[in-house]
């Protein structure tokens, strides 16, 4: 993604090695009720490069499913079971959930 | 035995109705005063649009471990003997139980406050869905807790954040997370309140 290009040092936050520019990092991406629709899909696995953050996902996943778009302003994400803020820096086989506003109870 | 020990948290496969009599059993204790519980139902109508069923789906693991950081909330508010909190998911035919909380404590109102609190919170930040079936089409509802709580889950669940919000700071007006209640001392609970 356009903003981590041309850097030549990624850190992770928790301790993975450093990783060469140019490398990429592979996610699962889930998918719930209006997301699921609107993508047609449950969950799918993206690769975006090293250094990435969710919100880097996004603009990704938004480019491959222009239909997200549409909810795009009242999603929450979470990354591995916890609610994660867009700057979050992704991982190796991190677990990024699209949440579209939830109705239980 | 450890808090959480006491709590019974269960996201229901479909099919599978809400049993409330065993949730009501299982914070049955003879040291409880009291059981509050909440049953969330399927309306028949919503905005004079006849509703046939709801469909819930759930996030199931990061549900599970919201709902259990509502419980540690919970107890750090209210003096609670034990909770249990089920949802089920699927569809859910109009009249029958979608949501289901149950709480014990020595006294009422801890039972009562804590209840309100639990199905305030589930509404806000546990990642579970509900499409509402009508003769004539279909909706993701949204729940209005959750709008109000978007800005806060936005931030992220890093240490202060989490699925519900730890008891920072008390907001005496606040409602939803955690800030319904200023934390109580133990220590002088209990003595001047009457027994149920």
């Amino acid at each position: 993604m356009d903003a981590v290009e041309g850097e030549s040092k990624y850190y992770s936050t928790q301790g993975m090695p450093k990783k060469e520019e140019g490398s990429s990092v592979g996610i699962k991406v889930l998918f719930f009720a209006r997301a699921r629709d609107l993508t047609g899909l449950s969950d799918v696995r993206l690769e975006v490069p090293f250094g990435s953050t969710a919100s880097d996902c996004l603009k990704e996943l938004a480019v491959r499913f222009p239909g997200l778009e549409e909810i795009r302003q009242c999603i929450v994400l979470a990354l591995n079971e916890e609610y994660a803020s867009e700057s979050t820096v992704i991982k190796e086989n991190d677990e990024l959930a699209i949440i579209p506003p939830i109705s239980g109870g | 035995m450890a808090d959480e020990d006491r709590d019974l948290i269960e996201i229901l496969e479909e099919h599978n109705p809400v049993d409330m009599a065993k949730y009501i059993n299982y914070v049955s204790a003879p040291q409880a005063g009291a059981i509050a519980t909440f049953s969330g139902t399927t309306r028949d109508t919503f905005e004079g649009k006849t509703v046939l069923e709801l469909r819930c789906e759930a996030y199931v693991p990061m549900a599970v471990r919201c709902i259990k950081s509502a419980c540690q909330s919970a107890r750090s508010s209210w003096n609670l003997m034990s909770i249990a909190a089920a949802h089920r998911l699927g569809p859910v035919p109009v009249g029958e139980t979608s949501v289901f909380i149950a709480v014990s404590s020595v006294h009422r109102d801890d039972a009562l406050d804590a209840c309100k609190f639990l199905i305030d919170e589930i509404k806000a930040s546990v990642p579970i869905w509900k499409k509402e079936v009508y003769t004539n089409g279909e909706v993701w509802k949204e729940n209005k807790e959750f709008l109000e709580r978007k800005s806060e889950l936005e931030k992220g669940g890093r240490d202060e954040y989490r699925c519900c919000r730890k008891q920072l700071e008390s907001k005496p007006n606040g409602h939803g997370c955690c800030g319904a209640k200023v934390k109580i001392d133990d220590g002088c609970n209990g003595d001047t309140r009457e027994a149920e």
